[in-house]
């Protein structure tokens, strides 16, 4: 929903980033208002993942110049776990196996880590179970999964689930979903895509990091952007991924050159 | 160190011989097996670190314990937590009878010195143990043992406790458990030392036909505290040995866990969690046998080294030609908490029979930044995001151990002074 007088949430401008020795990203800029659902498209290798990462505040990247404001607070010189209570949520590609470390336990820690920074009282074991089992059903989850260890033996549509879980626990305000869609069956993809649906509100802002035009046909961007060799090439409406999916990725390449030459 | 080991004389060194001089008489049932032991190790240096078996492990530790104090020292009486329910609790002190006062329960029967004569010893034998220096030792102090035949399913978990407390002393603790065909027991060891002190263990098993013994040992030791400990058991078909360990806090640990599986056919699970901070050096060397076709061996070792902390692992398993369709699976896991750990670990496996599955591996890892950092893109902060994945790298192990080690509360205790990082 574009509302131009929402409040901004999460503001970057001419980012640029690298990890290890090698620049990823060259300046991108990007502005995400309350109510606001955006995807970033784009080939392997653009940049997509590395955005959401340096976002969250992984320690093997390192943000090289730009600014990323949230909220109107400097970003980037929050550690990760600051970053996450105030409210920004990075969806995992990949959801990290935990053994031994339980599902519940390990949500419950994360969700009064939010609680404590948004004012709210800590919830106790049993509290937090009536929560829990409330919010399962956002992403029809078997209450099995709370006793196992996090993610551990899950399958791939279990994991996502188990992301969209958290999020719904967590309430963010920026959601970034970085190819939640990846490695998920059709039933799969309707229940995590159901998820972010049920989850966006005029008050947050969700960025869609995806391949697939296949994820948008479930959940309607307000803007589609097309990233390329580190950079936001192009921005439209949902029409964008549409003309993508007809089109294929060749015109970005022709598009770069063009910019490359000129 | 090396220079030191090598300037050694071939003889026992003044260590063992005050030692020997300080000990009580010989007495009681042991009292020739503590003559043969007295005997044995006063011909034997210490082991030493050009013993291949012993290149890691210097006994500092061990050598700077008064031999005369602690042979004449004694156990503290104890203050222990109660003991979980449906528990039978036994205080193993080397000098007094454990049985003395004790109702056994159904299942449970004390030995006769007449099958102790049969029985005592014979486990050591078949792996290959009876003369190691740890060994000696424990028969030359052990005045003492506890010996009980296993017949039916018991139902109370056996929890054996050994506390050397705050003072020199040495603990000499040995135990002898036949397991009767289809026989069936949980059996719980605690070691814990607060102080300089030695505890010496020897437990022997015999797990006749389709017998099954869960068997945990849980040790919290003191930074001048040396553990030495021997187990042997010998597994006949069918039967099923699932082993636990977890350790933590000793300036000295040496665990010997050795399985013989006599006709193959049977089932070895051992877990093992291995914790060193401070200066501590633990080592286990665990050894299994398949002496017949078919025989199955699941074995993880985990390792926490912190600070300074030093730990070894061999692990030897042997497949003779005669132990066809063995299916072994070893797997060693570290993880280095800072720069200055060190951790040596190392699988030995001898096979010769050719129809065989065994796999083996070894992981030397940090905490993983993955990990790290997925936990705290959750709102978690670092330090306690590392230690809940330190502690479910633990659970993992602990999670195994008899339920009546809840008593004990394994995880804080054995963290809590392992982890200042």
């Amino acid at each position: 929903m574009i509302r131009p007088d929402a409040p901004v949430l999460l503001e970057i401008r001419d980012l640029h980033a690298r990890v290890e020795d090698q620049p990823i990203l060259h300046g991108v800029n990007l502005t995400l208002r309350a109510g606001e659902i955006h995807a970033v498209m784009g080939r392997n290798g653009s940049g997509k993942s590395t955005l959401s990462k340096v976002l969250a505040g992984h320690p093997a990247y390192s943000v090289t110049s730009g600014s990323v404001q949230f909220r109107g607070e400097n970003l980037l010189e929050l550690d990760p776990e600051q970053r996450a209570r105030i409210g920004l949520f990075l969806g995992f590609q990949y959801p990290i196996e935990i053994p031994g470390v339980s599902n519940l336990e390990f949500l419950r820690v994360a969700t009064n880590a939010r609680r404590l920074q948004k004012g709210d009282d800590e919830l106790d074991t049993f509290a937090f179970e009536d929560l829990v089992r409330e919010r399962l059903a956002v992403v029809q989850m078997d209450p099995a999964f709370l006793e196992r260890s996090v993610n551990e033996g899950f399958s791939g549509g279990e994991k996502k689930r188990n992301e969209i879980l958290q999020m719904a626990l967590l309430e963010p305000l920026v959601a970034i979903l970085d190819e939640t869609d990846s490695g998920l069956d059709i039933d799969a993809l309707r229940i995590v895509a159901g998820g972010v649906n049920h989850l966006a509100s005029p008050d947050n802002a969700t960025l869609l990091i995806t391949h697939y035009q296949r994820l948008l046909d479930v959940i309607t961007p307000d803007y589609v952007h097309v990233m390329a060799k580190g950079r936001i090439l192009r921005t439209g409406g949902k029409e964008l991924a549409l003309e993508l999916e007809e089109r294929g990725y060749d015109w970005v390449d022709q598009e770069l050159a063009a910019l490359e030459v000129a | 160190m090396v220079a030191a080991s090598l300037s050694r004389p071939a003889a026992a060194p003044a260590w063992s011989q005050t030692l020997l001089q300080a000990l009580p008489a010989p007495g009681g049932v042991l009292a020739p097996v503590q003559q043969r032991g007295r005997d044995a190790l006063a011909a034997l240096p210490l082991p030493s670190r050009r013993d291949e078996a012993w290149r890691f492990t210097p006994l500092e530790v061990l050598t700077a314990l008064d031999p005369a104090q602690l042979a004449l020292g004694s156990a503290p009486p104890l203050s222990l937590p109660p003991a979980a329910s449906a528990t039978l609790r036994l205080v193993l002190d080397g000098r007094s009878d454990p049985l003395a006062g004790v109702t056994l329960p159904e299942g449970l029967s004390p030995l006769s010195e007449a099958e102790l004569q049969h029985c005592l010893g014979r486990t050591l034998e078949a792996n290959g143990c009876r003369e190691a220096w740890p060994v000696l030792l424990n028969k030359a102090a052990a005045g003492q043992l506890l010996a009980l035949r296993v017949q039916g399913a018991v139902e109370p978990v056996l929890e054996l406790v050994c506390d050397a407390g705050r003072e020199a002393c040495l603990v000499p603790v040995r135990v002898l458990l036949v397991l009767e065909e289809g026989a069936s027991l949980a059996l719980l060891q605690v070691h814990r030392s607060a102080g300089a002190n030695l505890s010496s263990v020897v437990v022997e098993a015999q797990l006749g036909e389709g017998a099954r013994l869960q068997h945990g040992l849980l040790a919290h030791g003191h930074s001048e505290a040396a553990l030495l400990a021997h187990l042997a058991v010998c597994q006949e078909p069918g039967s099923e040995l699932a082993l636990s360990s977890a350790t933590a806090g000793w300036g000295l640990l040496r665990f010997e866990p050795r399985v013989q599986q006599a006709d193959g056919q049977a089932q070895t699970t051992l877990r093992a969690l291995q914790l060193v901070s401070g200066h501590q050096l633990a080592d286990t060397h665990s050894q299994v046998v398949f002496e017949g076709p078919e025989g199955r061996l699941d074995q993880l070792h985990k390792v926490v080294a912190g600070d300074a902390g030093r730990s070894v692992f061999n692990g030897a398993v042997r497949v003779p030609r005669a132990a066809q369709r063995t299916d072994a699976s070893q797997l060693s896991r570290s993880l280095l908490l800072s720069e200055r750990a060190r951790v040596d670990t190392k699988p030995e496996l001898e096979i010769v029979a050719d129809d065989v599955r065994c796999a083996h591996g070894a992981t030397v890892s940090q905490l993983q930044q993955d990990e790290l950092f997925y936990l705290q893109s959750r709102g978690i902060a670092a330090d306690r995001a590392s230690a809940l994945l330190l502690r479910g790298y633990c659970e993992e192990i602990l999670r195994s151990l008899p339920a009546a080690a809840a008593a004990w509360q394994p995880l804080p205790t054995l963290l809590g002074e392992t982890t200042d990082r």
